[in-house]
């Protein structure tokens, strides 16, 4: 698959305080995205998921590293020409109604005037905001915007779409709906770079990911081979059993109510509870086996870093 | 076709801004109040009249392409509507001259409205419409050009109140440097006398688009003048929008 972005080693700083002094923002930040897949862009507030997405879009300017979009360097016009961007919170023209809005940036990119006005009823009707289009910005909801912003993002059909937290401050149906118009870009064969610190998000939809700490990428790759499936440990809710009995099979994580929460580790162990269980007529209430998540994964990585 | 896009949606910002009706119904005031002023005139009321109101067409033109340039880029760097606009094909000069020519043909737009209130007050008086008059206006209009520029120029680097006190600096400044000329002739030749010339030279001299006595008292102007003036204007307004893209290209939107 060909790479419709190249980043190689990027270094950004700003300087802060009254006496200035430098922080690194990014240091040494290097990453591909491949054609056609949805690319999640991890990492805690402050890592510089933000400041990686400035730099690739040309709002701020690298101090270090090169940037390519579609092979053109990432300040070409031609290059953006292609993409689209949804920014994290929505920062709109508050003066300008939904359909003056889309106009705006439909001229931006020379559509005609027949094509602009197909085009803005069409992403209207696709975020659902038809009938806002004569309201002005300023009225909308959070997640009015937001969906605004998405339609803006999509007015050239881009080839490849910036998402920076797209499902923050939407709700539940929203938030659904918002994934399930991402999963369609993929089907429509564009390219969705993610950019999200709610790991569910990511989890869901996500081909790629890159985890981002301090300004350094500290792990990459495909999903499923980040997290293993391998069962880690499992949880036993078991009762009728005082906990001297079952000390040695497994760590007791709660007891409440005559209950009894084991972390049990290795299928040997678990023969052995149940056949305890078994011999001194206790009840087993559940068995549940904890894999690993991308937050387990995501947690351990944030803590090394 | 992106400056137009850019200009138009200045333009529509400006027109839906309150502090514009704002500024245009103290100039509206300021026009018609010229009338009342006349009254308590001994000799030519029409005289008075054509004065105040074409200072009030210049006041009230130089405080909204102040007061609405200094905010115009720095609004997008503030609320940060400018990250959506960079990630779309489109020069950062070209989104800079787009917001210059907006604000310049909102400019236009009040001053061909508070011309025809001026014109209309002045053929109630003369019942003729004084053409003559639209000389000075026009040369208004490009001194707010100039202003324009500089106003976008701290606008570029700067928060509003900082760019509206810069822009009123150098709108004083530039109405107060002819003086220097005469300076420059009674200091002796010498390193003086160079460094007071070139200081005249970087310093606006915005009496040269002053026409107004001339034309409220009918007096000869010579065409070169008219030509210097306008040559003048278009050539400082380019030397600061050239500053101003400079600046704004080299920046990072934070």
């Amino acid at each position: 698959m060909e790479h419709v972005l190249e980043v190689k080693n990027l270094h950004k700083s700003f300087k802060t305080g009254f006496i200035p002094q430098k922080k690194k923002v990014l240091q040494g930040i290097t990453f591909q995205v491949s054609e056609g897949e949805i690319f999640g862009y991890l990492g805690p507030n402050g890592a510089g998921k933000t400041t990686t997405l400035k730099c690739i879009l040309g709002i701020i300017y690298p101090e270090e590293g090169e940037i390519r979009l579609f092979g053109l360097p990432h300040t070409s016009l031609e290059a953006k020409k292609k993409i689209g961007f949804l920014p994290e919170n929505p920062y709109f023209y508050e003066y300008l109604t939904a359909s003056e809005f889309l106009r705006f940036y439909g001229q931006l990119f020379g559509l005609s005037p027949a094509q602009r006005e197909k085009k803005i009823s069409a992403l209207l009707q696709l975020v659902g905001l038809t009938h806002a289009s004569d309201i002005q910005l300023r009225k909308f909801s959070r997640g009015m915007l937001q969906r605004i912003g998405l339609a803006q993002a999509l007015i050239n059909e881009p080839s490849l779409v910036f998402l920076d937290e797209p499902l923050g401050g939407l709700d539940p149906l929203g938030r659904k709906e918002m994934r399930d118009i991402i999963l369609r870009l993929r089907e429509e064969g564009k390219t969705v770079f993610l950019c999200s610190h709610i790991l569910q998000d990511i989890e869901m939809i996500c081909d790629r990911v890159a985890i981002i700490v301090k300004g350094r990428i500290i792990d990459q790759g495909k999903l499923q081979d980040l997290v293993s499936e391998k069962i880690l440990f499992y949880e036993a809710v078991i009762s009728g059993l005082p906990a001297s009995l079952v000390k040695d099979l497994g760590e007791c994580m709660a007891a409440e109510g005559g209950r009894l929460l084991l972390k049990v580790e290795g299928e040997e162990k678990i023969k052995d509870l149940m056949k305890v269980v078994l011999e001194q007529g206790g009840t087993l209430h559940s068995l549940t086996p904890r894999t690993a998540t991308l937050e387990d994964l995501f947690v351990d990585l944030v803590r090394q870093g | 076709m992106k400056i137009r896009a850019v200009a138009l949606n200045t333009f529509r910002e400006a027109i839906r801004d309150r502090i514009l009706y704002l500024l245009i119904f103290f100039a509206a005031i300021g026009i018609i109040f010229s009338r009342f002023l006349a009254l308590l005139t001994v000799g030519d009321r029409v005289k008075i009249i054509k004065d105040v109101g074409l200072a009030s067409i210049s006041l009230f033109g130089m405080l909204i392409a102040i007061l609405i340039g200094t905010g115009l880029v720095y609004k997008e760097i503030d609320k940060k509507t400018i990250f959506t606009l960079m990630a779309k094909p489109i020069h950062r000069y070209q989104f800079l001259l787009g917001k210059y020519l907006g604000l310049l043909l909102t400019l236009l737009v009040i001053i061909i409205l508070m011309s025809l209130i001026f014109l209309f007050l002045i053929f109630g008086h003369t019942l003729t419409i004084e053409w003559n008059l639209l000389v000075a206006i026009l040369f208004i209009f490009l001194e707010l050009c100039v202003l324009t520029a500089v106003a976008i120029l701290f606008s570029c680097f700067t928060t509003p109140i900082l760019s509206s006190l810069y822009s009123l600096a150098f709108y004083l400044i530039g109405h107060l440097s002819w003086g220097m000329e005469t300076i420059i002739k009674k200091t002796k030749p010498g390193l003086g006398r160079t460094l007071l010339r070139i200081l005249y030279i970087i310093l606006p001299d915005l009496e040269n688009f002053n026409f107004k006595t001339e034309v409220v008292h009918n007096l000869p102007i010579p065409g070169e003048i008219y030509l210097q003036s306008f040559l003048y204007g278009l050539f400082y307004s380019l030397f600061l929008l050239v500053l101003a893209m400079i600046i704004f290209q080299r920046r990072d939107f934070v």
